[in-house]
Parts: C-alpha cells; sequence; structure tokens
C-alpha cells in the first residue's frame, strides 16, 4: 500500500482544476439556428470591418451603404457584378465535382489557363478561316479539351502512383501560368505594340455576344448548373464520385472502377475550368494575358465550400463574393481606402462565414462558478 | 438517493479505506446521445470488478472518464475519499489510475521497455540495465515473463497487452481499467491474462475489466456491475450471478440464447479452394496454401486470431484481394469457373451470386453519408441501362427491407450513418441477402450488436443455409461458431491449422489451433 500514499500526497493532486472551456459536438442543428448564427457571424464581421474603417477615419455605415450602391445600385455596375460573379461560378461547379470525389483540385487556376490560351489560338490565328458562329464553337471545344486535360494529368498520377493531388494541382498551375507568359513574351506578343509584351485584341468575330448588356457567359453558366447539378444528384456518374469519395473501399467493394473514376470525373472538372477561361477571353477581355484568371481559381475554392458543393447555392455564393468585390472596389475609389484594407475587409466576412460552421457542430461549455 | 447512499458510503468507506475509486452521479452525454446518466460505482481495492453491458451502453465511456479522456458533464469522482478532477491520462495517472485500451497504443519499432518509459519525465539518457530490471522485478511479481529488449512489432498480441500492463504499473497505477481485454486472445493467453490479473488482485490492485463475455464475468470477478443505456442498473456479487440473471439485466428482458441446427448430411460443392496464396503489401504470405471445400447449404465457420488472414481470405473469395498463386473454383451444376483473377464486376458478370458483408460495414460494405435507398443500388446501379440513376426499385427494396428485418430508422432517406450498429448491419445483410446469392461470405458480422441483434442475424444465416446457400462465416466468439457452424476452418498466421466438425469439436480443440505453428 506504499503507492496508495504517494498518490495522496503527490503534489499536483490539488492543482486539477476543472477545464475553462471544453468543445463538445452538437447532433443536428436546426434550419433556425443555422440561420441565426450565420447571420451573426457576418454581422460580427461587419463589426469587426466597421472598426477599421473607422480607424482609417470614415464612417462604417457610409463606407458600407456605398459598397452596395457600387455593386448593386444601377444597372451599369449590376452588369459588372455579373460579369465578375460568372467565373466564379463556373469554376466553383467544376471545383465542386472533384471535392465530391474528395480530390483536392486546387489546380483551377491552371486549368483556367490551358482553357483560356487553347480558345486564344484559335480566336488570334484561325479567325479568318470560319465564321463567327463556328469560330466561337470551336474555341469553346479547345478550351473544353486543354481545361479537361490539363485537370485529369494528375488525376492519372494519382491513380497510377497514388501522388498526392493537392501538391501536383497546385505545381500544375505555375506551369500552366509559366506557359503562357512564354507565349505573352514570345511568340504570340503583338508586334505592333512597340515592344511591349501582350498579346493582339481578338477579332471582333471571336468575341461573344451580350444578352441584356452581359456577355453570354451568364447563359452558359446558368445552364451548366442545371446540367452539373443532375450529373452529381441523378446520374450513375455523379452517384459513383459520391461513393468515391465517401469511401474507396466501398467503391471497390462495389465494383467501381476507381481508376475510371478519378479520370473521367478530372476531366469534367478541369474542362468546365476551362469554360471559365473561355468565356473569360472571349467575352470579358478579348485577349489573352498572365492575369487571366485574376486568382478566380482560388476563389472558387471558397464558392464550392460554402456552397457545400450544392450548383444552386453557387449562383447566391459567386454573386455574393462579386458583391463584395465590386463593392470593395467602388469604395477604394470613393473613400481612397487602400485596397489592401479592402481585400481585409473581404477576408474578415469571408472568415466568419467559414469559421461559423465550427459553432455550427460544436458548442462550447464553459466552466462553471 | 445516490447521494444519501454515497455519504452513507464515504463515512464507512473512510473507515475501512479499501474504497479506491468513487464515481458519483456521474453523467455524460454527445449531442443528443446521452451516454451514461446519473452513473454512482464504487470500486474496492483488491478486487475485480467486472462492468458488464451490451455495446452501446456506455461502459467505454464511463471509464474515459476515470481516465481522464472525457470529461464529465456532471458528477464528481472521488479517489481514496477525496473529490478529484481529471482532465487528462496524465492526471489519472498521476492519481494511481491506468487504463488498457483495447486498441493497444505502443510504437512499433520501440522495444517494450522504450514503449513502457514513453513519454515520463526522466533524465536524458536512458539507464537500460535498471530499466530492464525495473520491468522484470514487476513482471515476476505478477508471474509473468516480459522481455524488456524485444520490439514491439515482433511481438505477438498477448505480449502486446502484457506491455501495455507493465507500462501502466510501471507508472506506478494501482486502480487497472482493462477494456474488452480478451477480445484478441486466445482462450489460453485469456486464462493467462486473467491468473495475472488475480495476482494483481491479491498484491491489493483494484482492478475494473470491461466486457461483454458472461463466462469472463463469472469466471474471473468479485463484484458485477451492469451498465443498460447508460445507466447503472444493477450492482451484485459475482457469486450470486448466473448467466441468465446477467443476461437479463443487460438486455432488460429474457432471452433466449439457443441457435437452431439441423445436423444433416453435406450438400454438393460449391467452392474449392486450392493452394490459394496471397501476398500483403510488403510482400509477406497474407495467405499461404489455403485449401477447402464449401458446400452448398453449409456454414463453415472461419476461428483464428485477428488478423490471421480472415480479411484476405474473404476479399481473394469475392474479388477484392490479388491472388498470387492457387485456384478458387467455383462449380455450378457441376460445371467448374474459375474466379481467381477476376475483378467483382466480372465475377457478376459471369452469374455468380457472390453476397459479401465485410468486417468494416460502414467504410466498406456501405456508404455511411449515403441514406438507405441509394446503399440498395450500390451493387445493382449498373444493371439497367441509361445515363440517369434508378430510384424507384431501390426504394422498394429498402422499404421491404425494413418491413422484413424490423430495421429502426426515421425512414429510406436517412444517412445509413445515423443508424445505430446493428440497425447498419441489418441494412447490410439484408441487401446482400436480398440480391439471391448462391454464396454468402460475412465478416464478424454480429461485431458491436447487442444480443438482440445478433440472434437476428444468426437467424437471418441459418435461413440461407436452410435455403441451399453456402455460407462462409468468419467469427471471434467460439462458443457462437461451435454452436452455429456445421464446420470450423482455424487458420493461423495466414495458414491452415486445421478444420472440425463443430458438432464433436471443444473450445480447447479451436484455441490449440488457432496458436498452432506447424514447423
Amino acid at each position: 500500500m506504499n503507492e496508495n500514499k504517494q498518490i495522496t500526497q503527490h503534489p499536483d493532486y490539488k492543482e486539477h482544476h476543472e477545464p475553462w472551456v471544453r468543445m463538445v459536438k452538437r447532433d443536428n442543428v436546426s434550419t433556425q439556428r443555422a440561420v441565426a448564427v450565420r447571420a451573426i457571424a457576418i454581422l460580427a464581421a461587419l463589426l469587426v470591418g466597421g472598426i477599421l474603417i473607422l480607424l482609417m477615419e470614415h464612417n462604417p455605415i457610409l463606407v458600407y451603404k456605398d459598397m452596395i450602391i457600387g455593386s448593386l445600385g444601377s444597372p451599369l455596375v449590376l452588369r459588372e457584378t455579373a460579369r465578375m460573379a460568372i467565373p466564379l461560378l463556373i469554376t466553383g461547379m467544376g471545383i465542386a465535382l472533384a471535392f465530391k470525389m474528395r480530390f483536392w483540385n486546387i489546380g483551377a487556376e491552371g486549368q483556367i489557363i490551358a482553357g483560356a490560351t487553347a480558345a486564344s489560338y484559335f480566336a488570334l490565328f484561325h479567325y479568318q478561316n470560319m465564321p463567327s458562329p463556328v469560330l466561337l464553337m470551336v474555341m469553346f471545344a479547345a478550351a473544353v479539351v486543354a481545361g479537361g486535360v490539363w485537370g485529369m494529368i494528375p488525376a492519372v498520377f494519382k491513380a497510377k502512383w497514388n501522388t498526392n493531388e493537392t501538391l501536383f494541382t497546385l505545381m500544375l498551375n505555375y506551369v500552366a501560368l509559366e506557359g503562357l507568359r512564354y507565349l505573352q513574351y514570345g511568340p504570340w506578343r503583338d508586334p505592333s505594340k512597340m515592344g511591349f509584351p501582350v498579346i493582339a485584341m481578338f477579332d471582333t468575330s471571336a468575341r461573344l455576344p451580350r444578352v441584356f448588356g452581359v456577355h453570354i457567359g451568364w447563359i452558359i453558366a446558368l445552364v451548366l448548373v442545371v446540367l452539373v447539378y443532375i450529373y452529381m444528384k441523378k446520374s450513375k456518374q455523379g452517384y459513383e464520385i459520391t461513393v468515391v469519395g465517401e469511401s474507396i473501399q466501398t467503391a471497390k467493394y462495389a465494383g467501381i472502377n476507381t481508376s475510371l473514376v478519378f479520370l473521367r470525373t478530372m476531366f469534367i472538372s478541369g474542362a468546365i475550368a476551362g469554360i471559365t477561361g473561355f468565356v473569360t477571353v472571349a467575352g470579358a477581355n478579348f485577349t489573352v494575358s498572365e492575369e487571366v484568371t485574376g486568382g478566380v481559381g482560388f476563389t472558387a475554392i471558397t464558392v464550392a465550400w460554402l456552397a457545400k458543393l450544392n450548383p444552386a447555392a453557387m449562383i447566391a455564393i459567386s454573386v455574393f463574393l462579386a458583391i463584395l468585390q465590386k463593392g470593395s472596389g467602388t469604395i477604394q475609389t470613393i473613400y481612397k481606402i487602400p485596397s489592401s484594407a479592402a481585400s481585409m475587409l473581404i477576408g474578415l466576412i469571408l472568415f466568419a462565414m467559414l469559421g461559423c460552421e465550427f459553432f455550427l457542430n460544436y458548442k462550447l461549455i464553459f466552466k462553471k462558478k | 438517493m445516490c447521494h444519501g447512499i454515497f455519504f452513507d458510503i464515504l463515512t464507512s468507506m473512510s473507515e475501512v479505506s479499501n474504497c479506491a475509486v468513487k464515481l458519483n452521479n456521474i453523467s455524460k452525454s454527445f449531442g443528443t446521445v446521452q451516454a451514461n446518466k446519473d452513473v454512482c460505482i464504487e470500486l474496492r481495492r483488491g478486487e475485480i470488478l467486472a462492468l458488464l453491458g451490451e455495446n452501446g451502453s456506455g461502459k467505454t465511456t464511463l471509464m474515459n472518464m476515470l481516465s481522464g479522456i472525457y470529461y464529465p458533464d456532471s458528477g464528481e469522482i472521488y479517489v481514496d475519499g477525496k473529490e478529484v478532477i481529471i482532465r487528462s491520462p496524465k492526471d489519472a495517472f498521476d492519481l494511481g489510475i491506468g487504463m488498457i485500451h483495447q486498441h493497444f497504443k505502443l510504437v512499433d519499432v520501440l522495444t517494450a521497455a522504450e514503449n513502457i518509459i514513453l513519454g515520463l519525465k526522466g533524465s536524458v539518457l536512458i539507464n537500460r540495465k535498471k530499466l530492464a530490471s525495473e520491468i522484470r522485478e514487476i513482471s515476476d511479481k505478477y508471474g509473468f515473463s516480459l522481455d524488456p529488449n524485444k520490439k514491439i512489432y515482433e511481438m505477438s498480441v498477448s505480449e502486446k497487452q502484457k506491455v501495455e500492463i507493465v507500462k501502466v504499473l510501471y507508472r506506478g497505477a494501482d486502480v487497472l481499467i482493462l477494456d474488452e481485454p480478451t477480445a484478441v486472445l486466445t482462450p489460453q493467453e485469456a486464462d493467462t491474462l486473467f491468473e495475472m490479473l488475480r495476482s494483481m488482485k491479491n498484491d491489493g490492485k483494484a482492478i475494473i475489466i470491461i466486457t461483454h463475455k458472461l463466462n469472463e464475468v463469472l469466471s474471473l470477478s468479485d463484484r458485477v456491475c451492469i451498465l443498460r443505456k447508460g445507466e447503472l442498473v444493477g450492482e451484485l456479487e459475482t457469486k450470486d450471478a448466473s448467466v441468465k440473471s446477467l443476461t437479463e439485466g443487460m438486455v432488460g428482458r429474457s432471452v433466449s440464447l439457443e441457435i437452431q441446427r439441423e445436423a444433416g448430411a453435406l450438400g454438393k460443392e460449391r467452392i474449392i479452394v486450392s493452394s490459394l496464396t496471397c501476398l500483403n503489401s510488403d510482400g509477406l504470405k497474407a495467405l499461404d496454401d489455403i485449401s477447402f471445400k464449401l458446400h452448398e447449404g453449409e456454414i463453415l465457420g472461419i476461428a483464428g486470431i485477428a488478423g490471421s488472414g480472415q480479411k484476405e481470405l474473404c476479399e481473394a473469395i469475392t474479388g477484392l484481394y490479388p491472388v498470387e498463386g492457387g485456384s478458387i473454383t467455383y462449380i455450378n451444376d457441376d460445371e467448374p469457373s474459375e474466379l481467381c483473377g477476376l475483378t467483382p464486376t466480372q465475377i457478376a458478370k459471369k452469374g455468380v451470386h457472390l453476397a459479401f458483408v465485410p468486417e468494416d460495414r460502414l467504410g466498406m460494405g456501405l456508404v455511411a453519408g449515403l441514406d438507405m435507398i441509394e446503399n440498395m443500388m450500390l451493387k445493382s446501379y449498373n444493371n439497367e441501362k441509361g445515363f440517369l440513376i434508378n430510384r424507384k426499385l431501390p426504394k422498394s427494396t429498402a422499404e421491404r427491407l425494413i418491413d422484413s428485418l424490423e430495421i429502426v430508422t426515421p425512414g429510406v432517406s436517412t444517412p445509413v450513418r445515423r443508424l445505430s450498429g446493428g440497425n447498419v448491419q441489418k441494412v447490410l445483410l439484408g441487401r446482400e441477402i436480398d440480391s439471391g446469392p448462391s454464396v454468402l461470405v460475412v465478416a464478424y458480422p454480429v461485431r458491436g450488436l447487442d444480443i438482440n441483434s445478433s440472434y437476428t442475424i444468426y437467424n437471418l444465416l441459418n435461413e440461407q443455409r436452410k435455403n441451399g446457400v453456402a455460407v462462409l462465416f468468419v467469427g471471434e466468439d467460439l462458443d457462437v461458431l461451435l454452436e452455429l457452424c456445421d464446420r470450423i476452418m482455424v487458420l493461423c498466421g495466414g495458414r491452415l491449422s486445421g478444420i472440425v466438425n463443430a458438432p464433436t469439436a471443444t473450445k480447447e480443440e479451436l484455441g490449440i489451433l488457432m496458436t498452432h505453428m506447424s514447423d
């Protein structure tokens, strides 16, 4: 019984206090509660953002008001906001397909560049040879194939050698970017620009027509929403993606050819990102440059994630993000708020939206007394 | 209620001073699940207390609160009569409480001695000689042997368990908690463990073993506490207990524990496995020269220590594990066809109806995040033509199974993850049986199931047997294997160490075969 005495006299014995805070997993969250938590999160972000604005000696309420007016207040800015939402929406769906399979495709940037470059090739060098609708369709097809192949490369390696897709897709972004830079600074450089390293503007036949003042990329995006929704929820291939994502073991048990599913899904995922490249060069920029993605490939990850991979919800999320981006642009010009501060505001709001998921899944229990 | 009793006991205990641990009104919930509710248990020095209960009754949760892994929502813990707060396993060790978990927490590439001192404060250098002699001293004291310098990966399961026990003793624990310690042991190894535990008890240690095996409770423990749905429903001296009274305490009503087995001649040969050899990912033989025949209308049991090749054998037969050598021949109307080297899809295309209930239900047999309908179509979604999925047929299958197997679920569109273990198994086994198999391979079908669900599963298997299905049944409870099967095949280290006739075989016979090494 020697040990027994030791224990009662142990120096740490009395110093054990109840922990200050503990995490407990929630079982189920009601819709009301979920909405409330998210609303509180955004409010909190706006509040912190407000303090930030105050520190820059501006009136937060006026700044927020101008953000809204600047992104939704007139048909002109509304169209601009829509133009910003389109690439986010399309790319988000491509990413969602891969994420549903738990294939962490963070290579949308590269896939967009691949699609944009392939489409631009026909726009720059073959516009004389075909009528506008045919040219646009060829550009579309080229973007789909190029984006798809770019997306499929990491899947091939994953299927064959089980390489890490996160690193692989990320690295391919730089490969694609440097490839495009090579073209921009070398063979595709426009000689009439007096030595400026830019690529020529597209011929008018290689530009997307407009409907309601916005290039028809928005129609393409909405059609894709329907198609991707059906593909994910109703098709056999979508079912296979879900099973592979949930458990590769189960997929093999069910007789699903997992390698095939990896390759096929990543082709489609990349192809959809490639479409983003196509609508950006043919609808918005009318040329291609190293800035063609504008970071959409990464921002779209946020879109896909916040929408819980649901294509319909992605419409709302991508518009919301476009409002934030457009609005932050507006307040930069009106209030001379530096762009870094405006990015901080956006960052705060997104952080709050993503972070509040924690409070939907867990609750904190504080020390009593 | 509990309070009053408790204070009485506390005063009387402090006089006698043999109350090691006292749990008072302990409650713990996870989300909406109440894992423990107002549990009061006391543990005395020099006794072995069995904590009995079905899976999900809250035994492990309760002990995890004592060992610092969880923190109770309410209630108090007293050690040696003083209220204590246990926030972490380290706190528990400081109080002399040590838990030996079901899944060992050892570093494979280190030696026993290194594992034992892992995480302890001490000098920078290890005095290996002193350490080894200390370890020998502990093991000698309780009458077993342990080589301090043996690496963990060279050890058998029971040796690893000894390391875990010494690890806890070395840290000065005098309250030991063992979570299902015999789950991975052969009957002989279990007996050795029991001897060790008895000598520790005689040394004045307080021991709790968590178990759902009634025989162990009766042969080993001094007292039994029975938990049901998180609440303490019974506390009695083992000498007053019987299998029947314990079962009724666990389940809450009387149950019949009999499996109907109709003896009969073996049917026609269904599958002939000959010289089957498979390699694992390290290139070692997971299955070594296995040959046996599986007949129509037969339940062939597979016994063996966990990891003796059961999983590989099941998966090789169902086309999921690469075969290195040998053959698996399926015989239909005297017409043999070779299954080796075929994928599950190719096997199905040949018209061979193999059904497989894998060990890992939610990670392999089912998709946890999908609902019952989507799980029903897992193997059949591709049977119909077209691009889109047809949900009508799987929906009617799901509804039929809910009715016939009495599956408790809010509905066909609830993710199967939300169902209880028994219902998950019914979904899986139901789907496999519903596919009308000629061969049914089931691995550990009642693991984690309560007694009632287990017997439902046994009856389902028996029914299949009566219908002429060839059933391959991987089990762990030897009593059940002996009762349910026609023949039992014993695997040991990837080799076939014997096939016995179940009605005439004994547990001891199986135990010897399970550890048999044909040198």
